[in-house]
């Protein structure tokens, strides 16, 4: 069977050296089975080679291509192009929000990956401890002792879509927290909990859940972020009566 | 750079193109929020007439029951009970209770604000 073509119009943010930020459009005939990354590759390779964008594993494992795809933030190794279009339809493709532009489709993610090395996020943890307990409730005896990679691909795009994180460049963002979390559920240690109960931390989240929606991951900052506070408060509660350790 | 966070860039709050539920909800609690502290310094204002004296007071009491600022008083009772619902479930869910349900809790809540606003309306245009 013949496959099916699309013809779609990419209109592309394009912002470099501290110039206005303009959209260019290219038309490319394409398989809406593709992935949107396919097609911004095919921009760069066949039609403009000063595209600035990042990539790398085209799997959802390094987190490098988020971008915000027709308004809404997206990884676009996985976002096939039949999912956020239509034949002869525009994909309107920008950077992440709330980032520095340092050059087309590539924001300045320092500032997030140093909040993320603030949280301790370790990317391996304990089978039973990197699951979502509210997904996958922890079997009473595992048969091995297994470890596994963090959800957390660091693709920002939860700071991106986060509404607190617009009007604030000290929020540490929702990724950070959920991170933080994560690490917390793994050792217990009680800095991790001092480090995030701050007006820029915990408290600047301000419950608009948008950061689950568009996790490509599985990560849930939002249910993180919120288990974080409640754990927050409990030691907050507790250490008033002279405890010192997290409740396990 | 203008993609960098800023607080000029509140008016992002209030744009929910693209979003999910979770932002109206969130839109929703601060216009009403706006709304209710434009009501509220509206309330002391009238509550000042009462020392110019009856005749200032009844005045306004007469103003206060024309429609158009009937429908007002309506609206100050559909932000009191949305914004007190939705708080409701936002500090509930800022604890990690009902988080997994905030879509459809916000619906439920949102029936029942509507449901109450209307019933304040038939009785304060007299439709019973």
């Amino acid at each position: 069977m013949k496959p099916t073509t699309w013809t779609i119009t990419l209109s592309i943010s394009r912002q470099s050296g501290g110039a206005p930020r303009h959209f260019q459009e290219f038309t490319l005939e394409v398989n809406p089975d593709e992935y949107v990354l396919d097609a911004v590759e095919r921009v760069w390779a066949f039609h403009d080679r000063s595209l600035n964008y990042r990539h790398a594993c085209h799997h959802s494992t390094c987190g490098a291509c988020g971008m915000v795809v027709n308004g809404v933030e997206k990884l676009t190794c996985i976002t096939p192009i039949r999912e956020v279009t239509r034949d002869r339809g525009t994909l309107r493709i920008e950077p992440l929000r709330n980032f520095p532009v340092q050059s087309d489709l590539v924001v300045d993610m320092s500032a997030f990956y140093q909040n993320m090395e603030a949280s301790k996020l370790n990317s391996v943890s304990p089978v039973e401890k990197a699951d979502l307990p509210i997904d996958h409730p922890t079997p009473a005896a595992p048969a091995v002792d297994a470890e596994r990679l963090v959800d957390c691909i660091e693709c920002g795009l939860c700071v991106s879509v986060c509404p607190a994180a617009a009007t604030s460049d000290s929020y540490v963002g929702p990724a950070a927290l959920a991170g933080a979390h994560q690490q917390f559920q793994a050792t217990g240690e009680i800095s991790l909990l001092d480090w995030a109960d701050h007006q820029d931390g915990l408290w600047r989240c301000h419950s608009a859940y948008e950061c689950t929606a568009v996790c490509p991951s599985n990560v849930n900052p939002a249910w993180r972020i919120m288990n974080l506070r409640r754990h927050v408060v409990s030691q907050r509660i507790r250490s008033l009566f002279g405890a010192k350790e997290p409740r396990p | 750079m203008m993609n960098q966070p800023s607080p000029r860039k509140f008016w992002r709050w209030f744009d929910p193109r693209y979003r999910q539920i979770g932002t109206w909800a969130f839109i929703l609690n601060r216009i009403t929020a706006i709304g209710l502290t434009v009501y509220l310094v509206l309330h002391l204002y009238m509550l000042s007439k009462l020392v110019q004296g009856p005749e200032a007071y009844d005045a306004f009491i007469a103003l206060a029951k024309t429609p158009v600022i009937l429908f007002g008083e309506l609206l100050v009772i559909a932000a009191g009970l949305i914004h007190g619902l939705n708080g409701i479930r936002v500090g509930f869910n800022s604890f990690g209770f009902g988080l997994q349900r905030q879509r459809e809790t916000f619906i439920v809540l949102m029936i029942i604000a509507l449901a109450g606003t209307v019933y304040f309306a038939v009785h304060m245009f007299g439709w019973a």
